[in-house]
């Protein structure tokens, strides 16, 4: 049921010259849940919209599913599921009616289409709520509505563009572990589009963080949190410090950093904030550059006081490849 | 592309209706004028005349009206009390009276019989009859031009930011001041839409002067008697032309200044 | 506000304009029914004027409601689909071609009807029939109908609706019909309330473009006026009351609910 999916060369360019997306190649495996991480404008979207057939390539871009050419192909024919980050439910039917209306279209026979939606209800645990109409729902609701709309017709590939980001936190969790449990469920291929890293890395088997039209790195929450590619990377998942030094730039985490108190020491505290799970250190080197450090509570760190500062923990990260960057930052003349 | 076909299948029965029944209409107009028609307007003094009478009223009736429903809308904007609904469907109720209806209505509050020469009598004074004169006149362009200037500067002044009069009263202004400084520059936008509006409408108004028979030639009157009376078809053509061509500029320009919120 | 000066100066100024508007409308109602408009009410109610005016100008108010009927048909199949087009296309030729459909309403409908005699005045079975009104009221109320219709439109999230029904599999008859149409409904009735308005009190076009075998309602108000019938055109503006007062409160009502929709969203 659920498919792989090819990006040959797929690039996009808006009228008026403007690049929204440089050309991609990209394999997703059946069965995969991959997520398009990045800021407002980095091309997730339109990534998106390229494999739902939305948008159509540039040129030579070419859409695969399952080796198939589907690029001329238009979404209403791609058998895809999708959910809106609006949810575009439609006004004029209730739950029931809308969840069905995939199947309709199709011309399903009205009691399989009931079959399917009452299945749909269940699953989603929206059966009390099968004649309401559509704004008479909270967001929670309306969003389970969307998805069990998208998945009725057993789609090949489930697409969500930023389905969450209308709600507030703590509904934002509580949705995200559903769907977690439901794209494992279902095994369906799924593209997640969004701008939360902690979303991504609750989610995706594979990540795929894009930045102003290109892709900058695919990997594993692992992978892209302690092997970044660039600094873009480590810098959008999870904080980091550049800190250059004679040899190159290094990219280091704060809770990599630890802090020894030392009247000589080459660094300064700048600030000092009490996170509860962390102290958050700013401190400062003679020659002006800031690092941020988290480090476990203590009280003796205080602003003004002079600290050295050594690089720890097993994982390493180079954006120049220092060979051993443990122990002592090197201090400069 | 499929989608772009489908777009000009759908939208092409308007246009097709748009020029026939509109266009090549307002194109014969522009012709049929001729050199005759046209240099008849420039040289006899009676068209010139009565195109300065229509500005003049025009432009007397935008002010009156913007007037009045400035107060009013800001006022039924912002002030609720009951009955404040009916209220406002029944003043909106002379937006569908063609002009003929208006200028009776003229007559029945200002004319021989009307309700203010019966007061007036009744006060045991003279009869006092105005619906002929300008004063009917603008009273008549006055009474249709109020509902929908009203609605829309109600509608603008239901727009306007409640934070922005708290600031100005935080800083001390008084109620006009607030009038002033902050409620009167937040609506001069739709006040200048609605009041181009109000002008080009009552421009081109008809049916309360045909109604009222008055003294005052304005513009459509004399097309008018120009056309069906005199069948001066060349003069009537030129006159009719200038003047679409005047209204159209005038709330083509409206509805750029003020973003396509009022036209 | 508070209830201060301000208030009261803007309650009395209010309520005098109000008056102003809306007395001579109860005058002119009170008018049709009286027997005899010199005395007074004093002189009793009658329905005289009303059935006199019925005998002599019933044919307009039949003609006023049948093209006003046909000019509705008429805008609904042009105009709907051209706001959907405009709608849903955002270049400057889709704002060119709005701001071309848009100016029947700037130019005066005296202008408009003496192109159309020029136009096609000649042609014999038109010139006399009432279709030639027709043409003249479509031509003016087509721009409303379809400012409405945009109006609403542009309120829904229309790309996104049919982007979803699109992902479902809708062809796009499917989504124009089942999705497009059922959430517009609003606007299409609020336009097709104005446009029924509009023709019925429509006079500036129609006494150029009528004959006296197509006579319309406002143009036998105009000649009962004329004519210095004066009860008998209170009773004309009556029946024509009668017919616009309930569209127009149509119309309010259909608006506000429509409001209250869009703040529930």
């Amino acid at each position: 049921m659920s498919i792989a999916i090819s990006l040959r060369s797929c690039g996009k360019t808006w009228a008026g010259g403007a690049r929204g997306l440089l050309p991609v190649d990209m394999d997703i495996t059946a069965g995969e849940t991959l997520v398009l991480l990045g800021p407002s404008g980095c091309g997730k979207t339109t990534l998106l919209r390229l494999i739902a057939g939305l948008e159509v390539p540039d040129s030579i871009g070419q859409v695969l599913f399952d080796g198939k050419d589907v690029t001329r192909l238009p979404i209403e024919r791609r058998n895809v599921g999708m959910v809106f980050q609006s949810y575009a439910l439609f006004p004029n039917m209730d739950v029931t009616g809308n969840i069905g209306y995939g199947l309709r279209v199709r011309g399903f026979a009205k009691n399989e289409v009931q079959k399917r939606v009452a299945e749909m209800l269940e699953m989603m645990q929206l059966t009390e709520f099968r004649n309401r109409s559509i704004d008479a729902l909270s967001g929670g609701q309306r969003q389970r509505v969307a998805l069990a709309r998208a998945i009725a017709p057993q789609p090949q590939v489930l697409l969500l563009d930023e389905p969450l980001s209308a709600l507030d936190a703590r509904l934002r969790e509580q949705l995200r572990q559903e769907i977690d449990t439901l794209l494992r469920a279902l095994g369906i291929t799924a593209i997640y589009v969004t701008h939360d890293q902690s979303e991504a890395m609750a989610l995706g088997d594979r990540i795929c963080v894009m930045d102003a039209g290109r892709i900058a790195q695919i990997g594993s929450g692992r992978d892209l949190y302690h092997q970044p590619a660039n600094a873009f990377v480590a810098d959008f998942i999870g904080d980091a410090n550049k800190y250059v030094t004679q040899t190159g730039e290094v990219i280091l985490r704060p809770e990599e950093l630890s802090l020894r108190p030392n009247p000589n020491g080459s660094f300064m505290i700048t600030r000092v904030t009490f996170l509860g799970p962390v102290l958050r250190v700013m401190v400062r080197h003679r020659d002006g550059q800031e690092l941020r450090a988290d480090v476990p509570d203590d009280a003796t760190l205080q602003p003004g006081r002079r600290v050295d500062v050594s690089v720890g923990g097993a994982s390493l990260m180079k954006a120049d490849p220092l060979a051993d960057k443990r122990g002592e930052l090197p201090a400069f003349e | 592309m499929h989608d772009r076909l489908r777009a000009g299948l759908l939208i092409a029965p308007a246009l097709a209706v748009f020029l026939a029944f509109f266009l090549i209409p307002l194109g014969y107009l522009a012709v049929a004028g001729g050199a005759g028609g046209y240099s008849a307007i420039l040289t006899e003094p009676r068209f010139l005349r009565s195109l300065v009478s229509t500005l003049l009223v025009a432009a007397a009736t935008t002010v009156i009206t913007l007037f009045i429903a400035t107060i009013m809308g800001l006022f039924l904007a912002r002030v609720r009390f009951r009955g404040r609904s009916t209220l406002l469907a029944l003043l909106t109720l002379p937006l569908a009276f063609p002009g003929v209806v208006v200028g009776y209505l003229v007559i029945m509050l200002a004319g021989r019989q009307g309700l203010v020469a019966e007061v007036s009598m009744a006060l045991g004074g003279d009869r006092i009859v105005f619906a002929y004169s300008l004063a009917g006149l603008l009273l008549g362009y006055v009474y249709f031009s109020i509902p929908r200037t009203l609605l829309t500067l109600m509608a603008a002044a239901e727009k306007l930011d409640p934070r922005l009069e708290e600031a100005a009263r935080s800083l001390g202004a008084s109620p006009f001041g607030v009038l002033r400084d902050v409620l009167l520059p937040g609506m001069a936008p739709a006040i200048a839409a609605a009041g181009a509006i109000c002008f080009a409408t009552a421009t081109g108004a008809f049916g309360t002067a045909f109604a009222l028979a008055s003294r005052i030639d304005v513009l459509p009157m004399v097309i008018y008697t120009e056309f069906t009376l005199q069948a001066n078809l060349a003069v009537a053509a030129a006159l009719s032309f200038l003047l679409g061509i005047a209204t159209w500029a005038v709330l083509a320009l409206a509805r750029g200044a003020s973003g396509g919120a009022a036209a | 506000m508070r209830r201060g000066v301000g208030f009261w100066t803007g309650l009395c100024f209010t309520l005098l304009i109000s008056a102003f508007l809306i007395l001579p409308i109860f005058a002119s109602v009170i008018a049709g029914v009286t027997a005899n408009q010199f005395v007074g009410l004093s002189s009793g109610l009658t329905t005289r004027w009303i059935l006199d005016v019925w005998a002599n100008y019933g044919g307009t108010v039949l003609l006023s409601l049948q093209i006003a009927f046909a000019t509705l048909v008429i805008t609904l199949l042009l105009g709907v689909p051209a706001a959907y087009v405009l709608a849903r296309h955002a270049g400057v030729t889709a704002r060119l071609i709005e701001e071309a459909l848009v100016m029947p309403v700037a130019v005066p409908g005296l202008a408009t009807a003496l192109g159309l005699i020029l136009a096609y005045g000649a042609v014999g079975g038109l010139r006399s029939s009432w279709y030639f009104i027709l043409v003249g009221h479509v031509v003016f109320c087509l721009p409303f109908m379809m400012r409405a219709v945009l109006a609403v439109l542009l309120a829904i999230d229309l790309n996104r609706l049919e982007e979803a029904a699109r992902a479902c599999g809708a062809s796009w008859a499917q989504r124009f019909f089942g999705v497009v149409l059922p959430n517009i409904r609003g606007g299409i009735l609020a336009g097709s309330l104005m446009v029924v308005t509009l023709s019925l009190g429509e006079f500036n076009m129609t006494l150029l473009l009528h004959t006296p075998f197509t006579r319309t309602l406002p143009v036998g108000l105009a000649d009962a006026y004329t004519a210095l019938r004066t009860e008998m055109a209170s009773a004309y503006t009556l029946i024509f009351f009668a017919l616009i007062v309930p569209l127009l409160s149509a119309m309010q009502w259909v608006v506000s609910r429509m409001d209250q929709q869009g703040r529930s969203r």
